[in-house]
This record gives structure tokens, C-alpha cells and sequence, in this order.
């Protein structure tokens, strides 16, 4: 029978350290994890660019569900352990599961640091160390109002930039005059300080933080100084501690963190702990490096298969912050016996610092350019003697030896040990080794193969460098992504191709754009329909066998094979009548499930595909048709009662809805659209975090669009305001319409809008009377061909053969 | 080998799939783009899924769940996904289909 090993915390290190374990040893663990965030393993490092809007979630996810079910790795989320028995060998959850052990690995990591002063328990004052923190700040940045970020550091510096990005008016407030003096000087700490405030965050050094003042919430953070800064969001990120508690109790020794050997062995040796939690030859680490070196002693060690041991280096820091490039390593502080090579360009805001000991680099400061960074943390950890080349080091590699500046040359010289991506341990040797080995072609590739640059990502430049350098020609790092593996073209291309070349097939656009395979993808077909659809309405015949599932037979896909059925409510209106027609379906077919969606719809699910057309049949005998819940195209169209109810309401929103609902319903669009239309500022309907929104008041109708409220919270963007209700379902139908014909298939128009950016969209639509006309009357031809319902077509035969099975076979002999 | 009849080439549309319902289970008959046909067991190594749901692309099909990619001629995923699924011997006579039964049942026992 396989060992029981028990995990204490998913974070990255003790994920990567199951990805060595299992690959060296598949079978031997019956493994089972504990994670008190009710989540799978994601990258932390990246929840800056998730607060920034560059990344969304999903991107960041490094094992999803699937992985863990594919290993029988059993994981409870949202379970935190508050006991280890080490006599039984058991631990014990909060939610009161009980589990045994042979091995036990602790990796909880850390806990944010909060500095002890009154108001730091107020509502709006957040750490920042989790997916529940970055949520939590995306919420407050809505209001576009205050932030103070407390903690001039990289996590504090990281978190300003991004709720920057959404809108907010921050303010860092850092203890120390220099801002990351830990890991820069103070030259380089003055350049990091403009260029953060040139991005229009304040910046306060020497602040000493008294108070976070507040009645119920926060309401501004007063200094030592007696300065009051008002904020409606306070975000400490002042440093982390390793959380030990459950360790200490547990009788291991702890000291700073939970005190482990050179194999990551505690005091307990049925126990190992790993991670930022451990505490390694009396140092605690908070970067990614050394923890996943952590991981692969860990995991070596459950192996017994090696003896590797944890050896102390130092790491590089890097900001994530996007235009702003500093790199730091090593020790840079003066000192008698050591000497330095400054080079400084004030008009490029170029710094660059090289401190040596003996003619060798101890320690390096990069801001401004940073390309250089590996190629000094290499000679560094060589220990080479740099004397030969003393007078031009500071100008970085391609200055040696007389070798041109060409940039690539530089990572050309870079020797195959040479570390390219420090958050892995990936060397340019097994990159370049897997380039041609594997016969990889792109970043996405390297990713996949050797994990370099798959973490923080801050390697990618020098990782798409070597792809030149191995592949030559033919590789191209400034080509648009593909629109996948079938064509080397980009959306946009073969967009605009189908328009001036007139293709109007699916085999047509594969045959005159060169598409590498014989009839395309799963990625390519959906996005080639959809063009085609919206290019040619009157003209092209929409290809059954290229839409997913849902569309074709329009319902959606449930995780056991049934579907679920979303009749249209205009406007989310109903009535007894209909009410009672969903009853009696309910009943007839005994439809397990019966839900209230979020867009006033009313849910079905559970129905087998065999009886959709028999459900369409009843639900169509009582007017319903198909609410399109399934399709990339016009979704809901939410409203509250308006005027006619509301003492408030100053239009009739329910009845525009209603009338945009109508006049768009059938349409095909790049990906889901969702409006809603709220009859005054209140704002009952939740117009803004909508693709489309309308607020009515008092002088008309306040139109808005690009909102999001899934995977990215995003209030929307005001398109203007409009008089009559014509003219706003006009300028509704012309935005929708630019969206269908200029949007990448599944872009959402928030992603759309943020490519082509608002004040374009406003001067087409608003200001260009002609092209908003134009747009309008495309709209309307589409939808002659559009406002078809697929439920009566499909009840009246269309497609019959979707839902049956073709035959019935050998239930004769099974019952012999 | 026993060959049972399941019905018509042009009873499944081209880059399409139908079900047939057996005692073991659903099997998904798949015609490509080229007139081949394959038969597999109509569940994805992965989470189960309907493969019969999915778009035809070459002579592999994507499951409708989450986008794996099986080969209709060996059941295998492609890329970089891990699993198998069954897969039935198919003849064609002319227009008409058959599915060797047998093997079904020998290989269910």
C-alpha cells in the first residue's frame, strides 16, 4: 500500500515540489492537501499584473482542478488545519476533517505583516497576499476614490501601481527616505521614485504611519507628523512573517520560521516544512527562487532518490511593474575594501551600479536598463575575475571582447549554464537543448517544456532572444499571436482578408490564406463562422458543424451531457401565463433543476438532449422562443421597472429594454453581450458593469458601455448622453454593430474597447452622424437573416438527426 | 468478427458525429471531412464528456467539456494531455455502416 503523505498549504512551493515527487516517483503517496484559501495552486508572484488588469486569473492558475483529479491527489479547499496530533499522526481541519500521515509537509507559507496601530481593524484596510486581497482592492478601486498604500517595497510599490491602473488616486507612504531600500541604493531609489511618480502616484518618504482614522470605515491615515491623507482604501504592505502557529503548537522548534535542515527536515522527522513558513541556516526567503529550489530538495528527500541539500544563494529582484525596469542582486552596500563602477545617463534615467570585492562582482544595481542583469549575476556567482575587462564592464556584454552591440550577441555569449530564468533554475543550455531537442517554436512552447519565463516573466525577453538566436529566421518575436496552430496569420489579418478578398466559405478563407491543415481546428472554425457570419449575412450560409456544441443545438452543455434550457423573457418580464407553462414543462419532463438567473431569466437544467425539441415544442405552444443562453451573441437585457412603478424611475426603462431586446435579439456576436437599462442613477439594473448599459435621467438617456463583471470587475465607460429613445437605441446598435465587425472572436467589447480605445469609439459613433447611420443599417440587414428562432425551426424538424442516436445495438444478446 | 449494421454513411453529417446506444454505453460514429469513419466510445478520458458533442477537425475530434483533443484512429489524446479511449472497429460497405459488436462486448467483459 502506497505512503499517505499530508500537505499543509497549496502554494506554489509545495505545488512544485508534488510536480518533481510525482515525476520521480508517480505511485508511491497517497497524496492529500489542505488549502485554507478555497482555491487550486496559482501563481502569487502574478497577482500584480491580475490587480493591473493585464492578467486575468485564469491565466495564473498553474494546476487547475483537472490536474489534481488526473494525479488522485485529494485536496479540500478552504479547509485550515488547527491541529497536528504527532503521537497519532494525525492533523485535523477546521471544518472537522481528520486525517493520517506517514509524512507530513507544512507550507503555510506567510502572513502579511500589519502594523500595530488603532484603526487597523477597520473595513477598508486590506493586506496584500492573496486572490481574496486583489479581489477585495478591485471592489474599492470601482469607487475610483483614495488609496494609501503603506510600504514603500516591491509588494507595496506593486499594489499602487495597479489600483493606479484602475483608476484610483494613490498615495505611498514609506517609512524609510528611500523608497526599496532594502534591495536598492539610494540613487537608484530616487530614479524609482520619479518614475513611479511620474505615473501620478504620490510618494511620502520618512512617514511614520500614528493612525488609521475611521468611524465604521476607513477614512484617511493619519502620519506621526500630524498630516491627515484621506483614503477610503488603506493597503498595508509592509513586510511578511512566516505563519508558524500551528508548528509552534504542534511542539516543532521554531525560531523566526518553523526551523528545518539543509533536506527540509524539522525537528519532528515524520515532518518536513518548506516554503516561506521554513527557516533555512538561520534565513527566511520570500522569493520564488529559492523556494522552488526548497521544493526540489522536499521533494527529493520523499524520494530518498538523491541527496540533494538546500545551499544558500542570493536571488534578483525584479519589479512587476510595467515600464518600469530595475534590477538589484547581491550586496551593494560601501565599505573600505570594496570599490565601484557607476554609469549614469540622466536623460535616458539610466543607473547602473556594479559593486566589486577583490576584481570580483559582489553586488549589482540596475534602473532604466537592465538588460545586463543576467550576465553580471552570472559572473557574480562564478566568482570571475573581472580585471581584463574593467573599463568597459559597466557598458554590459556586448561591449566585451570587442564583440558588435548587437543585443542578441550578448545572450549569444551567455555560457550554456548561464541562469535565464531565475524563478525556475531554468539555464540558457536546457533551453536552447529543448528549442532543438523538441523542436519548439514559441514562447508558449518554452513555457510549456522547461517553465522558464513561466513564472513572473520578467526572463521573456532574454527567453524570445534565444529563440532567435536557435531558430533564426524563423522565428519572428514581433509577429501577432496566431489565431492558433493552423495559420500563422493573426484575427485581425484574416479579418480584414475575408473583407478585401471577398472569401465567403470556410474552405475559401483555408484555401486562399494558407491554412496548414486540411479543414482547421476547434480554435480556428467557431472564429472563422463567426467572420463570415457578420461579414456575408445575406450571403454565407452558417456552418452547423464549426459552432460548439451549444450553438448548434441551442442549449447549454451541462458536466454530465444534459443541457439547460434559458427561455427569453423580454426585458425580464413574465407572466402568470408563462410562469405556468415553465410549471407544466418542469413537470412533463421532470427537469430537475429550475433556477433564477443573474440576467432575470428563468433556468431550466438537467434536460436530456433527446427532449429538447419535445421541451422547445411545449415552451414554443406558450410563446416562449430561444433566450440564446448559449451563444456568443445577444445574451439578456436586464431592466428595473422605470417610471411606470418606480417613485424614482424617470424613463420607461422597462419598456427600452424591452425594445433593445427585440430589435437585437438573434444576433451573432464575437462573444456573449449582456446589456441592461436602469431607470435612474440608483441604478437598480446594474447598467454599469454591463457590455452595454443605459442609466436613465432625468434629461435623457446616459449611455455606457465596455463593464465587466466575471473573470474582471470593471465599471463602465459613459458613451454619452443621448435625448430621445431613439437615438439611444441607435447609438446602441451602431456601438454593437462596430463591435461585431472589428472585435477578435471572444472578445468581450470591454477587451475590445481597451484595444481600440474609447475615444475612437466615441468619435465614430457619437460624432460621425454618417458612420454611426451606416453601421446602424448593416445591423439591421444582419438581423433580417439573424431573427430566425432556433427552437420553432428545430421543433418543426430542422437538424432532426442532433437528437436521436442513429441506431439502437446489441441490447438483444445483453440480455441473453 | 460480427458485424452489426448501424445504418447509413449519409446518416451523419460530414465533419459531424451520431450516437449509437449499446448496452455498454453510447459509442459516437465520427465521419471526417473526407469521408472516413471512426467509432469510439462516447466519453472523454478526462471528465467524461460527450465527445459526440464536439467539433471535427482532421481526423480528431475536441471534446465539448474542456478541449481535449482525442484522435478518432487511436483513441488517444493528442498533445499534451494523457488518456485513451476505446475505440471500435468500423466497416464500410458501400453507403451502409457496421460496427464489430463482438469486439465490443469481448473487451467490456
Amino acid at each position: 500500500m502506497s505512503e499517505k503523505l499530508v500537505i499543509i498549504g497549496n502554494g506554489m512551493a509545495p505545488g512544485r515540489m508534488l510536480e518533481h515527487l510525482l515525476e520521480a516517483a508517480p505511485d508511491r503517496y497517497a497524496v492529500t492537501i489542505f488549502n485554507a484559501e478555497p482555491r487550486v495552486n496559482y501563481d502569487r508572484i502574478m497577482l500584480s499584473p491580475v490587480l493591473s488588469g493585464e492578467k486575468a486569473f485564469e491565466e495564473i492558475v498553474i494546476h487547475g482542478d483537472g490536474w489534481y483529479i488526473k494525479h488522485g491527489i485529494t485536496l479540500y479547499k478552504g479547509h485550515r488545519i488547527v491541529a497536528i496530533d504527532r503521537e497519532a499522526k494525525t492533523v485535523t481541519s477546521d471544518h472537522g476533517v481528520t486525517e493520517s500521515y506517514d509524512r507530513l509537509v507544512i507550507a503555510t507559507g506567510s502572513v502579511p505583516f500589519i502594523i500595530p496601530v488603532p484603526g487597523k481593524e477597520l473595513p477598508g484596510v486590506l493586506s496584500y497576499r492573496d486572490l481574496d486581497d486583489v479581489n477585495a482592492m478591485l471592489l474599492a478601486a470601482q469607487s475610483r476614490a483614495k488609496a494609501v498604500v503603506i510600504g514603500g517595497g516591491l509588494l507595496g510599490l506593486e499594489a499602487a501601481a495597479g489600483l493606479k491602473e484602475r483608476g484610483m488616486d494613490v498615495t505611498v507612504l514609506h517609512v524609510m527616505p528611500t523608497l526599496m531600500e532594502r534591495q536598492l541604493d539610494p540613487a537608484a531609489g530616487y530614479l524609482l521614485q520619479k518614475a513611479v511618480e511620474a505615473r501620478g502616484i504620490k510618494v511620502v518618504t520618512k512617514a511614520n504611519t500614528k493612525a488609521i482614522l475611521g468611524n465604521g470605515k476607513v477614512e484617511g491615515v493619519e502620519l506621526m507628523d500630524g498630516t491627515v491623507i484621506p483614503a477610503t482604501l488603506v493597503v498595508m504592505a509592509v513586510g511578511i512573517r512566516p505563519s508558524t502557529t500551528l508548528a509552534k503548537e504542534a511542539g516543532l522548534e521554531v525560531n523566526r520560521g518553523i526551523v528545518v535542515d539543509d533536506r527540509m527536515r524539522t525537528s519532528d522527522p515524520a515532518i518536513m516544512a518548506l516554503g516561506e513558513c521554513a527557516e533555512v541556516g538561520g534565513h527566511v526567503y520570500g522569493l520564488v527562487a529559492p523556494l522552488y529550489e526548497m521544493a526540489r530538495v522536499a521533494a527529493a528527500k520523499l524520494t530518498d532518490s538523491e541527496d540533494r541539500r538546500f545551499v544558500h544563494s542570493d536571488t534578483p529582484t525584479k519589479l512587476k511593474v510595467t515600464g518600469i525596469d530595475l534590477y538589484s542582486l547581491g550586496d551593494f552596500a560601501d565599505g573600505d575594501d570594496r570599490e565601484e563602477i557607476i554609469l549614469r545617463d540622466a536623460s535616458a534615467g539610466v543607473y547602473k551600479r556594479v559593486v566589486l570585492q577583490d576584481n570580483r562582482i559582489i553586488g549589482t544595481v540596475l534602473f532604466g536598463e537592465t538588460g545586463d542583469g543576467a550576465w553580471f549575476n552570472d559572473l557574480k556567482k562564478k566568482a570571475t575575475d573581472i580585471s581584463e575587462m574593467r573599463d568597459t564592464l559597466i557598458f554590459g556584454q556586448a561591449f566585451q571582447g570587442g564583440a558588435s552591440s548587437d543585443p542578441l550577441a550578448a545572450v549569444a555569449a551567455l555560457a550554456d549554464d548561464a541562469e535565464i530564468c531565475g524563478c525556475n533554475g531554468v539555464c540558457k543550455g536546457k533551453i536552447t537543448g529543448a528549442i532543438t531537442g523538441k523542436g519548439l517554436t514559441g514562447l508558449d512552447d518554452v513555457r510549456a517544456h522547461t517553465k522558464a519565463s513561466a513564472s513572473c516573466g520578467s526572463c521573456t525577453g532574454l527567453v524570445e532572444q534565444l529563440l532567435k538566436l536557435t531558430l533564426g529566421e524563423a522565428y519572428n518575436p514581433a509577429a501577432v499571436q496566431p489565431m492558433c496552430g493552423c495559420t500563422s496569420l493573426g484575427h485581425d489579418d484574416v479579418r480584414r482578408m475575408i473583407k478585401a478578398k471577398g472569401l465567403k466559405t470556410i474552405p475559401a478563407v483555408m484555401q486562399e490564406l494558407e491554412w496548414k491543415t486540411s479543414c482547421g481546428c476547434a480554435k480556428c472554425r467557431p472564429a472563422l463562422n463567426y467572420y463570415l457570419v457578420c461579414d456575408w449575412p445575406d450571403q454565407y450560409a452558417d456552418d452547423y458543424q464549426s459552432r460548439f456544441i451549444n450553438e448548434r443545438v441551442h442549449a447549454n452543455i451541462q458536466k454530465d451531457g444534459t443541457y439547460s434550457v434559458v427561455p427569453r423573457m423580454w426585458g425580464g418580464v413574465t407572466s402568470a401565463g408563462e410562469l405556468r407553462a415553465i410549471a407544466d414543462v418542469v413537470d412533463k419532463f421532470d427537469i430537475p433543476m429550475v433556477k433564477v438567473t443573474g440576467g432575470q431569466r428563468i433556468d431550466m437544467l438537467g434536460i436530456r438532449k433527446e427532449d429538447l425539441p419535445a421541451v422547445w415544442a411545449d415552451l414554443g405552444k406558450a410563446g416562449f422562443v430561444s433566450g440564446h443562453a448559449y451563444a456568443k451573441g445577444l445574451r439578456t437585457v436586464k431592466t428595473c421597472v422605470g417610471s411606470d412603478w418606480c417613485r424614482f424611475g424617470t424613463q420607461d426603462s422597462t419598456g427600452l429594454g424591452i425594445r433593445i431586446e427585440k430589435f437585437m435579439w438573434g444576433s451573432w456576436t464575437p462573444a456573449k453581450v449582456k446589456m441592461a437599462v436602469s431607470g435612474c442613477p440608483r441604478n437598480c439594473a446594474e447598467a454599469t458593469c454591463k457590455d452595454v448599459g443605459v442609466v436613465c435621467v432625468d434629461s435623457g438617456y446616459e449611455i455606457h458601455f465596455a463593464g465587466a463583471a466575471g473573470l474582471d470587475i470593471k465599471g463602465t465607460e459613459v458613451l454619452g448622453l443621448v435625448k430621445t429613445e431613439d437615438e439611444a437605441l441607435e447609438v446602441i446598435v451602431a456601438l454593437v454593430q462596430m463591435y461585431r465587425e472589428q472585435a477578435r472572436y471572444l472578445e468581450r467589447i470591454y477587451k475590445w474597447a481597451k484595444r481600440i480605445g474609447t475615444a475612437e469609439i466615441k468619435k465614430q459613433i457619437l460624432d460621425d452622424a454618417e458612420r454611426r447611420r451606416t453601421l446602424f443599417d448593416r445591423f439591421v440587414l444582419s438581423q433580417k437573416f439573424a431573427q430566425v428562432d432556433p427552437w420553432s425551426e428545430r421543433v418543426s424538424g430542422k437538424d432532426k438527426h442532433e437528437f436521436r442516436p442513429m441506431a439502437s445495438v446489441g441490447f438483444a444478446e445483453a440480455a441473453e | 468478427m460480427n458485424w452489426t449494421a448501424i445504418g447509413s454513411i449519409a446518416d451523419i453529417p460530414l465533419r459531424g458525429a451520431r450516437c449509437v446506444a449499446t448496452p455498454q454505453g453510447k459509442i459516437a460514429v465520427f465521419r471526417t471531412a473526407d469521408d472516413q469513419v471512426f467509432a469510439i466510445d462516447d466519453h472523454c478520458p478526462h471528465k467524461g464528456g460527450p465527445l459526440s458533442q464536439g467539433i471535427v477537425h482532421g481526423a480528431a475530434v475536441t471534446c465539448p467539456l474542456h478541449n481535449w483533443v482525442i484522435s478518432l484512429e487511436t483513441g488517444k489524446a493528442l498533445g499534451a494531455d494523457e488518456g485513451a479511449v476505446r475505440t471500435i472497429p468500423v466497416r464500410i460497405e458501400g453507403e451502409r455502416l457496421f460496427i464489430a459488436l463482438e469486439a465490443l462486448a469481448s473487451k467490456a467483459a
